[in-house]
């Protein structure tokens, strides 16, 4: 960090600050695409890994704010904030073509605040309609229901495929509309309402024969504008939201902004509850990895194995159900701990379920891992590059399936990580069944950690005792945590009330389906659904 | 053994004191008809009963237990529930041809049902060219699923159409050289004959290797023919939702759904009495007491008892694997399973020589 920081001193940015392990650098905006360039580029140890763009609203001028990462130190973190002044016509220059994640998140920054980034080839709003009237996220949007009254029509087609783009080429500036798809492509729609797409993703898929040539994907289908709702929402009343992005990993998710609250609280979380909260989010990632790994292997047309996938699933939502009370959503980490402590059954069933899961992780092979028809299906389909993994944002296991070490469980272990050993399961290939392979692989590792936390939840308390109003002090806080499809990632802005400013979650499904448009093309349209599956996106928490 | 024959003679001179021969004719084609349609309908719903429990099974689940005792109305009410339901409008379809395209589907099943020997004596139409009328027949089915592919003016059914005219017109190629297999082992292509000649001992036991081997790429071929999995890749729910009967709805789609129950039976009634005996009971030569005592099991619950083994082999197949993918689908077809159907054929020729 020391190094970083250096660095960007001599380059002239006196505004580097250090907060909570992160190196925040403000800068202004004509200098951003420069210093982004370096980092990426021109250092020794390359930022090619862009976690996340924060688009901000700070009242008198709209910003954005860069989580940036080397892939190979992805604790160290450093954020570059801009802003511009102009609230008529805000611009900043696009990143997109120093990382590919930037193509999708930038497109997110305009939807919500309006800020149009020049060179980007793609400005769609990419949640909300295309007849959508302001930006949602900025503090003067006005939602009276008559702006934008609930449409009784389907958005055109044509108007979807309208790509509006500003580029400038020496020194003149270019306004262009390019369409998606040229007029005789054959396009078929998947989805919204699709038996394989598992949720309310919409994919455009130009085909050739079988071999798919395009793929545009639509996303917004059910978007709830939590990231809004938690501008007026109290902290604790956050957390329930949260359990409804990535519903199947929920408690992972909630995990996260505990961790957040509790990190700008400074408050001491007992070391039971961390205890129970690990157990927790691993078995929420293995029943998480055995719902992806059914729904894969449905997606090649073998049911069976989607039922004995839910069958074993079902475990472990007996084991929810018995103490925290919810099944799917537990509902169960609060700030400050856990919201009540765990059964008495608690110990004797997860006990139980490891032998059980150990014995079906065996039958789960034989039925499905070595059918030659399955691997078949799986050999040589879907190369996903470790370089193009990392340029994508493509967390979790899909990229740790193509040589990628970034499991924030080991890079900044947090909760009872760090008192237990366990591997971070990593293929090189790349290929669809390393992604798929490894998911079993990763139940297995979390089967040993929680084995080796289920005996030793140390006594105490379960939760630590919170003001009654939880006020978060002035501030700008970031934690990540590993959910099961990768990096998430909550960012909070705080100016002292009991109510964020702003909040930005990272949703580790939205770059996995850029993932998907870089894997896709050229394979069998019958692939296209399994690759996505191998990929394992969960639609809520891209349509946030 | 108790034959049929007795039943249908016996109708027959009745009618033939009453009617003219000519009416005659007619009223016993009419009683056919009806007896057949109605066995078709009775069987499809006994299979899709039978598919509800045994995959029910293998999923470790229980399957329709609610409607009648173990559930064995549940299919008499979906059935009901089909008949009742609305046929939805497609804009701009060919509609003619939407329509006619359940029918070609249906028909070509009924038609290769009809030929079907069910028991001793218990035959509509015995054909000397039997196997050949079943081989024909039964390749009508592919130009319903084109049209209904085609007429139904979507891009999923017209993509599980393709995939569908691919697969059928390859798999027929396998299908059609493994019975052929049979045919150059027994000498006639008469059903009737066909059965008779495994009165000592079944086909797959008297053609030794290459019997086995095409009773083997018989049960591939056919099973790919009924477009099931592992290869129902023109109705892959995951890419295609239901391929090339997307756009049915109603009555419509229970013919197609009705006619691919019904080609899972008709292949295993195929494999039944190409392969092990049709409704021969099982004789070993030399056995004479065990011999005799077979013969007092009746010769529709051989036959039967056979083809349900068939079917649920191919259950059992269905609901293991996972979906082929169109390329390797074919793949397998013309460079592996068509080739040793080939060999086989010359190896069978050999075995009869020698």
């Amino acid at each position: 960090m020391e190094t970083v920081e250096k660095e960007l001193l001599s380059l002239g940015f006196t505004d580097v600050k250090r907060a909570d392990n992160r190196l925040v650098v403000t800068v202004p905006k004509n200098k951003l695409y420069g210093v982004a360039r370096y980092l990426r580029h021109e250092r020794p140890e390359k930022f090619d890994f862009l976690i996340d763009i924060v688009g901000m609203d700070f009242g008198d001028a709209l910003g954005a704010a860069y989580h940036l990462s080397p892939s190979q130190n992805p604790s160290l973190v450093v954020t570059l904030a801009t802003r511009t002044d102009n609230r008529e016509q805000p611009e900043l220059f696009s990143v997109c073509d120093l990382w590919d994640s930037a193509l999708v998140y930038e497109r997110e920054v305009y939807d919500f605040f309006g800020i149009r980034f020049i060179n980007h080839p793609d400005m769609r709003r990419i949640f909300l309609r295309t007849d959508w009237k302001g930006f949602p996220l900025r503090k003067d949007y006005n939602a009276d229901p008559a702006i934008n009254p609930v449409p009784l029509e389907n958005e055109l087609i044509p108007d979807m495929e309208r790509m509006p783009s500003i580029t400038i080429k020496m020194g003149e500036r270019i306004e262009e509309v390019h369409q998606v798809f040229d007029k005789d492509e054959y396009v078929v729609n998947f989805g919204p309402q699709h038996p394989a797409m598992h949720g309310v993703l919409h994919l455009r898929v130009a085909l050739d024969g079988e071999i798919i040539k395009k793929i545009d994907p639509v996303f917004g289908y059910i978007h709830r504008g939590i990231e809004k709702m938690c501008e007026s929402y109290t902290y604790p009343q956050i957390l329930h939201l949260t359990d409804r992005l990535d519903y199947l990993s929920g408690t992972m998710n909630r995990h996260a902004v505990c961790l957040c609250c509790e990190k700008a609280l400074a408050l001491e979380v007992p070391e039971r509850a961390h205890y129970i909260r690990t157990i927790f989010d691993e078995l929420t990632r293995i029943a998480s990895h055995l719902l992806g790994w059914g729904c894969m292997c449905m997606d090649m047309g073998a049911i069976t194995a989607f039922v004995y996938g839910l069958r074993d699933r079902e475990k472990i939502m007996d084991i929810f159900e018995e103490t925290a009370g919810g099944r799917l959503m537990a509902n169960y980490n609060v700030i400050g701990g856990v919201a009540r402590d765990i059964h008495p059954n608690f110990q004797k069933k997860v006990k139980e379920f490891i032998p059980y899961m150990r014995k079906m992780l065996k039958e789960h092979h034989l039925l499905f891992s070595n059918n030659p028809i399955a691997r078949g299906r799986m050999k040589d389909i879907g190369y996903l590059s470790k370089e193009k993994a990392i340029s994508l944002g493509a967390t979790g296991p899909a990229s740790r399936a193509s040589g990628w070490r970034n499991d924030v469980r080991k890079i900044a272990p947090y909760a009872a990580y760090a008192k237990v050993s366990f591997d971070e399961v990593v293929r090189t290939e790349g290929l669809t069944y390393d992604r798929y392979i490894i998911r079993l692989d990763e139940i297995e590792q979390s089967l040993r950690i929680i084995e080796q936390l289920v005996d030793n939840i140390p006594e105490g308390a379960h939760a630590a005792k919170t003001k009654a109003i939880i006020r978060l002090p002035e501030g700008e806080f970031f934690q990540r945590v590993e959910n099961a499809r990768g990096q998430f990632a909550v960012h909070i802005t705080s100016k002292g009330d009991k109510s964020p400013y702003r909040v930005k979650f990272r949703s580790p499904s939205l770059v996995l389906v850029g993932a998907l448009k870089a894997t896709a093309i050229e394979a069998k349209v019958a692939d296209l659904i399994m690759i996505g599956a191998s990929l394992d996106y969960v639609i809520p928490c891209i349509d946030r | 053994m108790f034959s049929f024959s007795i039943v249908t003679q016996w109708i027959d001179e009745l009618l033939r004191q009453y009617l003219c021969s000519g009416a005659v004719l007619l009223v016993e084609c009419l009683l056919v008809g009806i007896l057949l349609l109605g066995a078709y309908a009775v069987f499809a719903l006994i299979l899709i009963y039978m598919e509800r429990r045994v995959c029910a099974f293998m999923q470790c689940r229980l399957g329709p237990n609610r409607v009648g005792p173990f559930g064995i109305f549940q299919t008499v009410a979906d059935m009901i529930k089909i008949l009742l339901k609305e046929l939805v409008h497609i804009d701009r379809a060919d509609h003619l041809l939407f329509r006619l395209a359940a029918f070609f589907v249906l028909v070509a099943s009924v038609g290769t049902f009809g030929a079907l020997p069910f028991a001793k004596g218990l035959q509509a139409v015995d054909f000397n060219v039997g196997v050949f009328y079943l081989l024909a027949i039964s390749s009508l089915g592919v130009v319903g699923i084109l049209l209904a592919g085609w007429s139904s003016n979507s891009k999923y059914t017209i993509i599980g159409a393709m995939r569908s005219g691919a697969q059928l017109i390859s798999y027929e190629l396998s299908c059609g050289l493994s019975l052929l297999a049979i045919v150059v082992l027994s000498g006639t292509m008469q059903l009737s004959e066909i059965v008779e000649l495994q009165a000592d001992s079944w086909f797959i036991f008297q053609g030794h290797v290459p019997a086995v081997i095409a009773f083997f790429c018989y049960l591939i071929a056919g099973h790919a023919e009924t477009n099931r999995g592992p290869f129902d890749l023109p109705e892959a729910e995951s890419e295609l939702t239901a391929g090339y009967h997307t756009e049915y709805s109603g009555i419509q789609f229970g013919f197609f759904y009705l006619a691919e129950y019904m080609n899972m039976f008709i292949v295993a009634a195929i494999a039944a009495t190409m392969f092990l005996g049709g409704w021969m009971p099982l004789h070993i030569p030399g056995w004479e007491a065990f011999n005799h005592a077979m013969d007092y099991i009746p010769s529709a619950v051989w036959f039967l008892g056979k083809t349900f083994m068939c079917v649920f082999f191919a259950l059992w197949v269905r609901w293991s694997f996972p979906r082929l993918r169109i390329d390797q689908l074919l793949k397998f077809e013309w460079k592996i399973l068509m080739p040793i159907c080939l060999i086989n054929i010359l190896l069978m020729a050999v075995c009869v020589a020698l």
